[in-house]
């Protein structure tokens, strides 16, 4: 021990001197590399903001390249009719069995007489969409005084004069390689010289249901299955989450059983959702007969994919609520039911309404699962409750942007912009509660 | 009547039993002439227990007969269906059920119907008439009779709130248990499946072959149709696109969450974060929108400017995208995980000498390792498990390659093209998709476990 300490104390006096020679050199080491070192701060900086304005500009792109081909879907193009309503063609007491289609044809005739041969014809009528017999259908059922004259009346073009009209179909290139022929652009200049052709909102991609021809399609019945969907998920996810987050949090006793159950549900909330959707058509479809392509199912699968986002959310505000509150009421008398109903959940919850509003956001943009689950057919009528086979909005988009029309891709585009909104009014309404109802104890 | 016709009367019946039980406390109060004193709980203990006891035996008899019901229906009808149909193989007869189905809801009514199927359609009806009459029978009679019950035993010492609050957390029980038995779903399906899939295909022929084509030959005589089903190209096809995200993803997820919390300035955090979060909020058809209309086009004018083969669904364009998506994934964890990291040391650090970026690289780093692993580990099962950017930006053809620029497939592009549409399911080709399902399933399941240990070994070290 003796020993020891002396070679210590010993060693210590020529290191004390070494050192000190070596502190001068030190610091000639470290000014030298002190410019070296900066710059590699700096560097290091410029990477951070790099990377922060990297992700700021694919937002930008995305929402840009989008917007860029999604507004024009907000206008369509309409061609005015002159339409005789021949008394002789329709029958008052049998309205749907007149041939409006044949009247449309005829007074795009009219206004073109110098068409002859049967090919022209055919380009002549395909100018006007197919919708447009349907719409004169309704018109003219509304106003029955009306049969035996003349109306004027605006119908939807067909996508592709639309696609023109809007400059997506180049004039310049040569007549092979358009969609749009030589003699019918030179009717849509003298239409569009007499004032026949006109952009205007386009309602019908606001009230239609899906159609496979692009100037018919609409989000309405996509919407109303996304929102039937989310209805079932919002009744079943937030009492189930809310009652499994109040068991964990506040009653449960800490056991192996209610580890299972903890472990588990965080394993939940990062299973593919896919996975979701097997699970449905395996027990939902398969095992439990229910039908296909419904909201019921759809809301049963996004049930279980929200729950654990709903469970989380729930238990982190049931823990932002402070020990005392608990205490305080146990200690007037009240129950631990009494206690959590009374005191604890109307604190908690502004933050799991935060939490499930996310949880809905979530659903509402999910694709996968609902796929799987057979929403993904193509469905015209706009559904009309829970067990009405419908799709939602994504597999909408998903569907839109499958199809080969230039048409289709800007009311894809549009249908995004719609999906977008929803999600960020929702976000909003989940920041907004957040700020108004956060308290910090 | 109806399901929902039957909900709403049920839901009347409970709020009339409420109020019942409520009523019989204040009554009983008020006859013994010493007022709320004798109840044992406050009345609307008395109106809730009433409720309890209506909605609940009835909701749970409700709901078993409705799962139940269209099986049991269906097995019946079978069992009057001719002898003759009856010994149809199974798939036969699930066409014959099919029809008579279409035929009872008025869906696309098949062009002949023969008289025995008409016959069968009719006895259908007629059954779910009965069977939905019995429900609604026996539900109205349940709820009643609990009402009456309770109404019944309701006396001053009858512990009502102790009773109700009983009852209150079985039911909370019962719903946490929903999260178990999702889970169980989950494995028995997907189980249950790729068994009956392994059975016709071996495992290691599944595990280990390099062929992927899961068409199978409808006709014996078909040719190009093999019916390949070796899930290695696929496998690499996801690793490869996985890959590719993670290489965007983790560098510019793991700085900007650097530079948010260690240099930024409160005010430019909080414009920059909500930013980035906002990535994370996009639906991911949208993001699978754009990698199919920029992002895939762009790179192969890019390519193609350059002289280099790409591929018009390249694994480039859906692991890029893929990677956009997964950056505030990354960064909001490893943001946790940097903030959590004590002020001590990197004081200490900076106390020694260091700059900034020494102390973040050489000390914060290092610390924040296991948290930023566990981050990551979680944002690959994210990559693995994505779906819809795959499906619209990536391909179907199982090609074994590395090089980005080609097409590969990936497993949920597999499991999402098998299984859309109508199919049968006892082909392997509809029961691959449960077996790619099953390892999806472990594979990030094993994942998830691994990064949820590390994150939480990585909180206990520095609470």
């Amino acid at each position: 021990m003796n020993n020891h300490s002396n070679t210590s104390h010993t060693g210590v006096t020529p290191g004390n001197t070494q050192e000190q020679s070596a502190s001068l050199r030190t610091m000639d080491i470290v000014g030298k590399g002190l410019s070296r070192r900066y710059r590699a701060e700096k560097r290091f900086r410029l990477y951070g903001i790099t990377a922060i304005l990297l992700s700021i500009t694919f937002l930008s792109m995305l929402f840009i390249s989008i917007t860029a081909n999604g507004y024009t879907a907000f206008q369509q193009t309409f061609v005015q009719l002159d339409i005789f309503l021949d008394p002789d063609d329709i029958d008052a007491q049998a309205l749907q069995d007149a041939n409006y289609q044949a009247m449309v044809k005829k007074s795009l005739r009219a206004m073109f007489p110098n068409v002859k041969t049967r090919g022209q014809k055919r380009q002549l009528y395909d100018m006007v969409s197919t919708g447009a017999a349907y719409q004169l259908q309704d018109y003219v059922r509304k106003n029955q005084q009306r049969i035996g004259s003349v109306v004027q009346l605006w119908v939807p073009a067909d996508d592709d004069v639309d696609m023109l009209i809007k400059g997506h179909i180049p004039r310049d290139v040569p007549e092979t390689e358009r969609r749009i022929k030589d003699t019918q652009l030179s009717w849509i200049d003298s239409l569009q010289e007499q004032g026949r052709i006109e952009k205007r909102f386009n309602t019908i991609f606001f009230t239609g249901g899906d159609s496979r021809e692009p100037e018919l399609a609409g989000i309405l019945g996509a919407v109303t299955g996304s929102f039937y969907t989310l209805i079932v998920t919002l009744l079943l996810s937030f009492p189930v989450g809310v009652a499994t987050a109040v068991y964990l949090e506040e009653f449960a006793p800490k056991n192996r059983w209610t580890d299972i159950i903890e472990v588990n549900i965080n394993n939940l909330a990062a299973v593919p959702s896919i996975v979701y959707g097997l699970l449905g058509l395996a027990v939902f479809l398969n095992f439990f007969g229910l039908p296909r392509s419904v909201p019921l199912v759809g809301g049963f699968v996004l049930t279980l994919m929200t729950l654990p986002t709903i469970i989380i959310a729930s238990r982190a505000a049931l823990k932002s609520v402070p020990p005392s509150i608990r205490e305080a009421a146990l200690g007037v008398g009240a129950s631990k039911t009494q206690m959590v109903v009374h005191h604890v959940l109307p604190l908690a919850l502004p933050g799991m309404l935060t939490g499930t509003i996310i949880g809905m956001a979530q659903a509402l943009g999910e694709t996968a699962p609902l796929l799987m689950i057979g929403m993904v057919a193509f469905i015209v009528d706009i559904p009309g409750g829970f067990t009405d086979p419908s799709t939602v909005l994504p597999v909408q988009i998903f569907l839109w942007a499958d199809s080969p029309e230039r048409a289709f891709l800007e009311r894809t585009s549009a249908a995004i912009m719609v999906l977008l909104a929803f999600l960020v009014t929702m976000n909003a309404v989940a920041v907004f509660l957040r700020k108004k109802f956060e308290r910090r104890w | 009547m109806s399901s929902s016709n039957l909900l709403l009367v049920l839901l009347m019946l409970t709020a009339g039993g409420y109020f019942l039980g409520r009523r019989r406390a204040f009554v009983l109060a008020g006859a013994s002439g010493r007022g709320q004193q004798i109840l044992h709980s406050r009345p609307t203990y008395y109106g809730a227990l009433a409720a309890l006891w209506c909605a609940l035996p009835a909701l749970i008899v409700f709901s078993f007969w409705r799962v139940f019901e269209s099986n049991v229906v269906t097995q019946m009808v079978i069992a009057g269906l001719p002898p003759d149909l009856q010994n149809l193989p199974a798939d036969r007869l699930g066409l014959i059920i099919n029809d008579i189905r279409n035929i009872v809801y008025a869906n696309i009514v098949p062009e002949e119907i023969s008289p025995a199927i008409q016959a069968a359609a009719d006895h259908y009806t007629r059954l779910q008439a009965i069977s939905h009459a019995t429900l609604a029978v026996m539900v109205t009679t349940i709820a009643i009779a609990g009402i009456l019950w309770v109404h019944k035993i309701i006396a001053p010492g009858l512990r009502a709130r102790n009773h109700v609050e009983t009852m209150v957390k079985y039911l909370l029980i019962a719903c946490s248990t929903i999260a178990i038995f999702t889970t169980i779903g989950i494995v028995l399906s997907v189980l249950y499946e790729a068994i009956r899939f392994f059975k016709i295909v071996p495992i290691h022929e599944f595990v280990f072959g390099l062929d992927w084509s899961p068409q199978m030959a409808i006709r014996a005589d078909q040719v190009g149709s093999s019916g390949a089903f070796g899930a290695i190209p696929v496998f690499m096809g996801t690793l490869l696109i996985s890959a590719i995200a993670m290489c965007v993803a983790v560098p510019i997820g793991l700085m900007s969450a650097i530079y948010l919390s260690e240099y930024a300035n409160k005010r430019f955090r909080a414009v920059a974060k909500p930013l980035m979060e906002i990535l994370a909020g996009i639906p991911t058809v949208v993001y699978g929108f754009f990698a199919a209309l920029v992002v895939a086009p762009m790179i192969r004018n890019a390519g193609v400017s350059i002289g280099l083969d790409v591929s018009s669904e390249s694994a480039l364009a859906a692991g890029l995208v893929m990677g956009i998506m997964i950056i505030p994934f990354v960064s909001s964890l490893s943001d946790d995980v940097i903030n959590a990291v004590p002020q001590s040391l990197r004081d200490g650090a900076l106390g020694l000498g260091s700059t900034h970026s020494e102390t973040v690289r050489l000390v914060v780093l290092p610390a924040a390792l296991p948290g930023i692993v566990g981050g990551v580990l979680l944002a690959v099962s994210r990559a693995i498990g994505e779906t819809m950017i795959v499906v619209m930006a990536a391909g179907l053809a199982a090609n074994l390659t590395a090089n980005p620029l080609n097409t590969v497939t990936t497993v949920t592009v597999q499991i999402v093209t098998l299984l859309v549409g109508d199919q049968e399911f006892d082909s392997p080709k509809t029961l691959a998709a449960f077996a790619l399902g099953l390892l999806l399933f472990v594979i990030t399941l094993i994942l998830n476990v691994i990064a949820l240990v590390v994150v939480r070994k990585y909180r206990e070290q520095y609470e």
